[in-house]
């Protein structure tokens, strides 16, 4: 597995411990750049993430466009957690990473030195497998958001951005009367949904979303997809999901990933129709992982 | 106890368990063929002893600690019951005097109380802000390697000897606050509540780091997904989730305080005083205590017999702070 590859793609590949032999980096050029989008919102380029001096991602590059929602896919331990995590340097407060390469957002490069953190995850908002919500009231839940970010203004401005947060979720109705309540009332997708309203007060440009609906059921999963497939209008969605159903039903691209590196990204539809590499097949079609 | 053994099989287990809770469902069917041998079941009956065994041992060492407190209280009922055989409650609860040695003794607990009182909030003036904040940073904010090292250091104000802090009170403490505050007396509740604070700080800082490190990453992360930087996170997030555990750390450091003795015994003064000014030397319930224990008083004496009445005051304070803080935590029991 660890010798440098060389080899061309063969079709009859079973074994997934052949994988790494497909994905390499030549190979990966121009199957990578979705063919059919000209519009970037994301541009990774060459991104390696380390923790200590384990490789978490190796060489990894991929467009996001923006008005889309984008899955990244694949086995637990491949990446695509940490991948999603470096969009907003979240991966910041782990200590003993490091990370190679660039993630340029509208061009500029999130880790160049001269990057505010504060406004960068003020823009790039996010929501866990977990719902975080903070033990306080679901009005405070949001208003918590907007005052740090300086957003508040008056009481009134406050409580109507908080609205349309809630709005925004899919939320206002089931809480308009009771904000003042513990939002550690409210059940797990409810939860869920505030996070998100939560992240859309602040109006951030990107969401990102690591795997949000694995903790929900089946009911609370549906509301939160209808409520992603909404949001893609006015934001980007990057969703990380176990979910390949979930993928294939509110995703405009799917990226593909195993042991760290990107294997095959492209629409939705061609990587759940007849995508490039047999691996892609093999994971969607559940063969493995 | 052999047929039972005998009848002993895998779907039957349960119903020859006489501890089973509900023994007339019957559970499997006779005729399967059995799972365990018989020696084998001959093991689980002794194991089964055992654990019964280990089970009233631990029911026991779990039972001593209420029985001793139960114990406790008993005593100080009884004790005091003689005191107030002669003295009234409302004397004790209403006079303003406490001269248990004079001739014409007098046992009014306020003087005592106000002494208790006072240096216990000095005390927690220093300990609770400095607590906190030392907590926050061990949590939020200091590097593992300087963790390591502060915190046990930290522990160390703990452990050391409380008479050492007494005459730490009186013989540097004291001596600097009277540079700050002229006309301070060499014994005042100021001082010996100074020092008790830094005595309690490591009470407040290391279980209150404990509870801050309990919320869980992902309320943190939550945070900074929102824009919050580290000291924003710390004070409006995770000090609040921890509430509960820093609201039993503030619990313990009150009692700590309250049942404080060496120290201001020492540095406090040891005359009952009622006054609220901490710059006043003053006697403590702990520290009258100590006085009489020393054989000021001849035993039988009432005079003797009043501290029983002290101690079931201390205790009955003690016990108020306690059952608030219980109330408190439960309040701000948060579930992340």
């Amino acid at each position: 597995m660890d010798d440098p590859q060389e080899r061309e793609t063969s079709k009859d590949m079973q074994s997934p411990n052949m994988i790494s032999e497909i994905a390499t980096p030549t190979l990966m050029k121009g199957i990578a750049e979705p063919k059919s989008e000209i519009e970037t919102k994301i541009d990774i380029r060459r991104l390696n993430f380390f923790y200590g001096r384990v490789c978490a991602l190796k060489d990894v590059s991929l467009t996001i466009p923006p008005s889309k929602v984008t899955a990244f896919i694949g086995p637990s331990g491949c990446g695509k957690s940490t991948l999603v995590r470096t969009l907003n340097r979240m991966n910041d407060v782990i200590p003993n990473t490091s990370v190679k390469g660039e993630v340029c957002i509208d061009g500029q490069n999130i880790y160049s030195p001269s990057t505010d953190v504060v406004e960068l995850r003020r823009r790039v908002g996010m929501v866990f497998q977990k719902p975080t919500t903070f033990p306080r009231s679901i009005f405070e839940n949001i208003a918590y958001g907007l005052r740090i970010n300086d957003l508040a203004g008056s009481k009134t401005e406050l409580a109507d951005r908080i609205e349309s947060g809630l709005k925004a979720a899919a939320l206002w109705d089931e809480v308009k009367d009771r904000l003042k309540e513990p939002a550690q009332g409210l059940s797990g997708g409810q939860q869920q949904r505030l996070c998100i309203a939560r992240a859309l007060a602040i109006e951030p440009e990107i969401v990102l979303m690591d795997e949000p609906t694995s903790a929900l059921d089946p009911i609370a999963t549906q509301r939160i997809e209808e409520l992603i497939v909404e949001l893609k209008e006015r934001y980007t969605i990057v969703i990380v999901t176990h979910n390949m159903q979930q993928a294939s039903r509110i995703s405009d691209m799917t990226a593909f990933f195993w042991l760290g590196e990107l294997i095959e990204f492209d629409t939705t539809e061609k990587m759940f129709t007849k995508p490039e590499r047999r691996m892609t097949e093999d994971y969607i079609t559940g063969r493995f992982g | 106890m052999t047929t039972d053994i005998l009848h002993l099989r895998a779907g039957q287990k349960i119903m020859a368990d006489s501890a089973s809770p509900n023994p007339s469902i019957p559970i499997g069917d006779a005729g399967q063929t059995p799972l365990f041998s018989r020696s084998d079941s001959v093991a689980r009956q002794l194991n089964r002893w055992k654990e019964r065994i280990i089970e009233s041992l631990l029911f026991v060492a779990a039972f001593s600690s209420v029985a001793i407190t139960l114990g406790i209280v008993g005593i100080l009922i009884y004790e005091s019951s003689t005191f107030f055989a002669h003295v009234s409650i409302t004397d004790f609860l209403t006079d303003t005097m406490w001269t248990p040695m004079f001739a014409s003794a007098r046992f009014g607990i306020l003087p005592l109380v106000a002494g208790t009182l006072v240096t216990t909030t000095v005390a927690l003036v220093v300990a609770l802000p400095i607590g906190t904040v030392v907590s926050i940073y061990l949590s939020e904010f200091a590097p593992s390697v300087v963790r390591e090292v502060i915190k046990p250091v930290m522990e160390l104000l703990s452990a050391v000897p409380t008479v050492i802090y007494g005459y730490f009170a009186l013989q540097f403490v004291a001596p600097m606050l009277q540079k700050i505050i002229p006309g301070l007396p060499t014994f005042s509740m100021l001082s010996a509540g100074v020092v008790m604070g830094i005595m309690i700080i490591p009470y407040v800082s290391s279980l209150s780091e404990d509870a801050m490190r309990a919320v869980p990453m992902s309320l943190r992360e939550g945070a900074y997904a929102l824009g919050a930087n580290k000291i924003i996170t710390a004070v409006r997030v995770v000090y609040p989730a921890a509430l509960s555990g820093i609201v039993a750390s503030y619990i313990l450091a009150i009692s700590r305080a309250i049942g404080e003795t060496m120290i201001v015994a020492i540095a406090a003064g040891m005359q009952p005083n009622l006054t609220l000014d901490p710059r006043q030397p003053a006697e403590t319930i702990t520290a009258f205590i100590v006085q009489v224990s020393l054989g000021d008083l001849p035993h039988g004496s009432i005079g003797y017999q009043s501290i029983f009445a002290a101690g079931l005051t201390l205790f009955v304070m003690t016990l108020v702070f306690n059952i608030i803080g219980y109330g408190l935590r439960k309040r701000f029991r948060e579930v992340y």
